[in-house]
């Protein structure tokens, strides 16, 4: 009771402040002169995210000084409480004209009536990677300037020294190369755990991370057909292989069932000899390795490598006083110059092809060109159904459990089970 | 006439401060009772309302009066039975333990003797601490490779994956708890010991008790209310169980950690079922409520038989 006293406190407070700021922001409106331009309020997640916060600014900045008609103001928020901010604010009815969502959340906020649909920018999505534009029913509902791909991270020497093949994204290893590279490595004897897919970590990691893996299996988080049921493709043979693989290499003494606080420096420290991670850790990593880092593709399990896709991304709410303001930023700040601008500070893989072309390091044949390939070639989106939030706490909690020995063929179905109740209890997210 | 008169405007004066005081009374309630209202007693009214709805964090479709459904899913959920067993199990070993060890430190920090305020500000240290600092602290510890495990490597013994393993996650979890919380409990004793009179300790030695007998027939009856204070509050804190959950093991592994609390906001939140969540949360208002009654049954009935 107490916590949830808390939160609810907490809500009700943020929804107070939200209605106060709302207030003050009416009022100066309202004495401004008219003629003066119309107030197209935006969020964003990235409050204590200097790089990210300062390109967004720019763009504002460079949108309001190229017209008169309307004035985006900029509001940031700590990522923390950024969603539970919007959702109280739709409560309310106190949502931004613009504000950014996280890719997996769009199809929920726009079943939910949060969204406005984006129109008239099909030419310039069109020019953006597919991971980086969310959609839902057949509408465009946001765009995000960047997109991260996941890496198996490796020291070239040590692959050299267990005399293993380097994969390439045309010919990335094989489940049982892999399952040749565990032993090899393992049998070294220089790591406990020669393998570290960051089992310590929390959350939408979880999803993101391993449901790709699922997915090269051949299973998936729900039949997307039609996104009624997970019956078949989350506890069918090919998931349940998954799941055993997963497990096994657990029981195998391969990777450990939760991976240590700061994976990344553990790999760097050597006490790990394969990483599974995402392309954010390219730059850290090659500070440290140079050249002997290596980015390799990820595991082909039969249905061909994937990655996960999909990223922080821009849209317009349906609550707003100058929605037309609202689209026309979105369609200003859409534009190779501001898509080049924020991926190049939050240094991740950029939407564009013009983008990647103008940013150093990712340019045909730059060392980090290699991350956007994966990401262009291998991405799966997780569902684009409203019910995905609840299917990735299912998913996470499901695989977690695996890990600690549940019985893999049970735990799936009773996954599957709770998350076909919850897409039938929505009525499908008609 | 006026001696009439004289009791005659006392009583309509002392009528008229008594009005005012009634009125400044409730001028100074206001604020509290605002606030209460406002934050406790409405949210708790919704609650109950919500429990017998299909009513979403986020959805286009409004809520809809389900009547039982969410006890009957609830009841027939493996989750939940696990989260209560775990609550209760938590609840009966950290009681006495963190009762019985505050006490014994208050007792040790209770003499005179030189470095005393020195023990009580180091134990009552982690309870200023807060508890997310706290937890994160001990999951360095208790890692496979932790600060634990390497001492005990060094007598020989391999220690568990202390969070990581379904048998002693929880048990991990209770020793990190009491540990954050006996300070202020050692502090609630402390007071209650210095409430005995020393003449009673001076008599009971005349009378040629040894420590053990003083301890048992002065010191034991004397901190009866204190008792009963740190029951119930050691009891509520123990059924709240989350923030130690929700940071070290997000109710893992295989539910071994999960408790009713850490279930009704996940299921409020990260799955968004303000309904289910809300039929939780009264079954474990429900639950406090039975355990502090009867409690308080218990306490009373040996006060009215003294």
């Amino acid at each position: 009771m107490i916590p949830f006293k808390k939160i609810a406190v907490g809500l009700l407070a943020t929804a107070l402040t939200l209605s106060l700021g709302a207030c003050s922001k009416g009022g100066s409106t309202s004495t401004a002169a008219a003629g003066s331009p119309a107030d197209v309020s935006l969020w964003t997640h990235n409050a204590g995210n200097k790089a990210e916060l300062g390109a967004i600014q720019t763009i504002v900045d460079d949108y309001n000084a190229s017209q008169t008609k309307y004035k985006v103001n900029l509001q940031a928020f700590p990522q923390d409480s950024y969603n539970q901010s919007v959702v109280a604010a739709a409560a309310a009815k106190k949502l931004p004209c613009v504000l950014d969502i996280d890719q997996p959340n769009v199809s929920n906020w726009a079943w939910a009536g949060y969204l406005a649909p984006l129109t008239g920018m099909d030419d310039l999505l069109g020019k953006y990677m597919p991971s980086t534009v969310a959609k839902w029913n057949g509408k465009t509902y946001a765009y995000g300037y960047y997109d991260v791909a996941l890496t198996w991270v490796a020291r070239k020497s040590v692959l050299t020294k267990y005399g293993i093949r380097i994969p390439t994204i045309d010919a990335p290893w094989t489940a049982a190369e892999f399952a040749d590279v565990a032993k090899k490595l393992k049998a070294g004897g220089e790591w406990t755990n020669p393998i570290d897919m960051m089992t310590g970590g929390s959350g939408e990691w979880w999803p993101y991370g391993y449901s790709p893996q699922l997915q090269s299996f051949g299973g998936d988080l729900i039949n997307r057909t039609d996104y009624k049921t997970a019956d078949g493709a989350l506890n069918g043979d090919k998931a349940v292989a998954w799941a055993k693989w997963f497990a096994g290499l657990v029981n195998d003494g391969y990777m450990a069932k939760k991976s240590g606080a700061d994976p990344q420096a553990d790999f760097l420290n050597g006490k790990s000899a394969l990483l599974w991670t995402g392309s954010w850790a390219g730059t850290p990593v090659r500070a440290k390795l140079a050249d002997d880092a290596v980015f390799l593709p990820p595991i082909d399990f039969g249905n061909g490598p994937k990655v996960g896709g999909g990223s922080w991304t821009w849209g317009a709410s349906t609550n707003c006083a100058n929605a037309q303001g609202a689209q026309d930023y979105l369609k200003f700040a859409a534009g190779d110059k501001y898509v080049t601008k924020v991926a190049k500070d939050t240094t991740n893989i950029p939407a564009t092809d013009a983008a990647a072309a103008a940013i150093p390091g990712y340019e045909a044949g730059g060392i980090n060109d290699i991350f956007r390939q994966y990401s262009k070639k291998f991405t799966v989106l997780r569902p684009e159904t409203p019910g995905y939030s609840y299917i990735a706490t299912e998913f996470a909690k499901a695989a977690q459990d695996i890990l600690n020995g549940a019985e893999p063929k049970a735990t799936l179905d009773t996954a599957v089970k709770n998350i076909d109740a919850n897409q039938a209890a929505n009525n499908y997210f008609q | 006439m006026t001696a009439l008169d004289k009791p005659l405007r006392a009583s309509a004066r002392s009528a008229r401060t008594s009005r005012r005081g009634t009125s400044v009374a409730l001028a100074m309630l206001t604020p509290a009772a605002l606030l209460m209202a406002v934050f406790l007693i409405v949210p708790i009214v919704l609650t109950f309302g919500l429990a017998f709805t299909n009513s979403r964090l986020i959805s286009p479709v409004p809520a809809k009066f389900v009547l039982f459904d969410n006890f009957f899913r609830l009841f027939g959920s493996d989750t939940f039975w696990h989260s209560l067993l775990n609550t209760v199990i938590f609840a009966v070993i950290i009681v006495p333990l963190q009762s019985g060890v505050a006490l014994g430190l208050a007792l040790l920090v209770n003499g005179k003797f030189r470095g005393t305020n020195f023990f009580r500000t180091v134990y009552f240290l982690p309870v200023v601490t807060s508890m997310v600092v706290v937890s994160m602290l001990w999951m360095f510890l208790y890692q496979q490779d932790g600060l634990i495990n390497v001492l005990l490597a060094k007598v020989g013994i391999t220690g568990p994956d202390w969070l990581g393993d379904p048998r002693t996650a929880l048990f991990a979890i209770i020793v990190m708890s009491t540990w954050q919380g006996v300070g202020f409990h050692m502090i609630v004793w402390l007071s209650g010991l210095q409430t005995i009179p020393a003449e009673l300790y001076e008599a009971a030695a005349i009378d040629g008790a040894n420590k053990w007998q003083q301890f048992a027939n002065v010191t034991w009856p004397g901190l009866r209310s204190t008792r009963t204070l740190i029951l119930i509050t050691i009891t509520i804190s123990a059924f709240a169980l989350f923030t130690q959950v929700n940071i070290m093991t997000q109710g893992g592994p295989l539910d071994a950690t999960s408790t009713i609390v850490f279930q009704a906001v996940r299921t409020g939140f990260q799955q968004q079922q303000t309904g289910y969540a809300s039929a939780i949360s009264l079954v474990f208002f429900v639950l406090v409520l039975l355990v502090n009654l009867v409690q308080r049954y218990l306490t009373r009935d040996k006060e009215v038989s003294r």
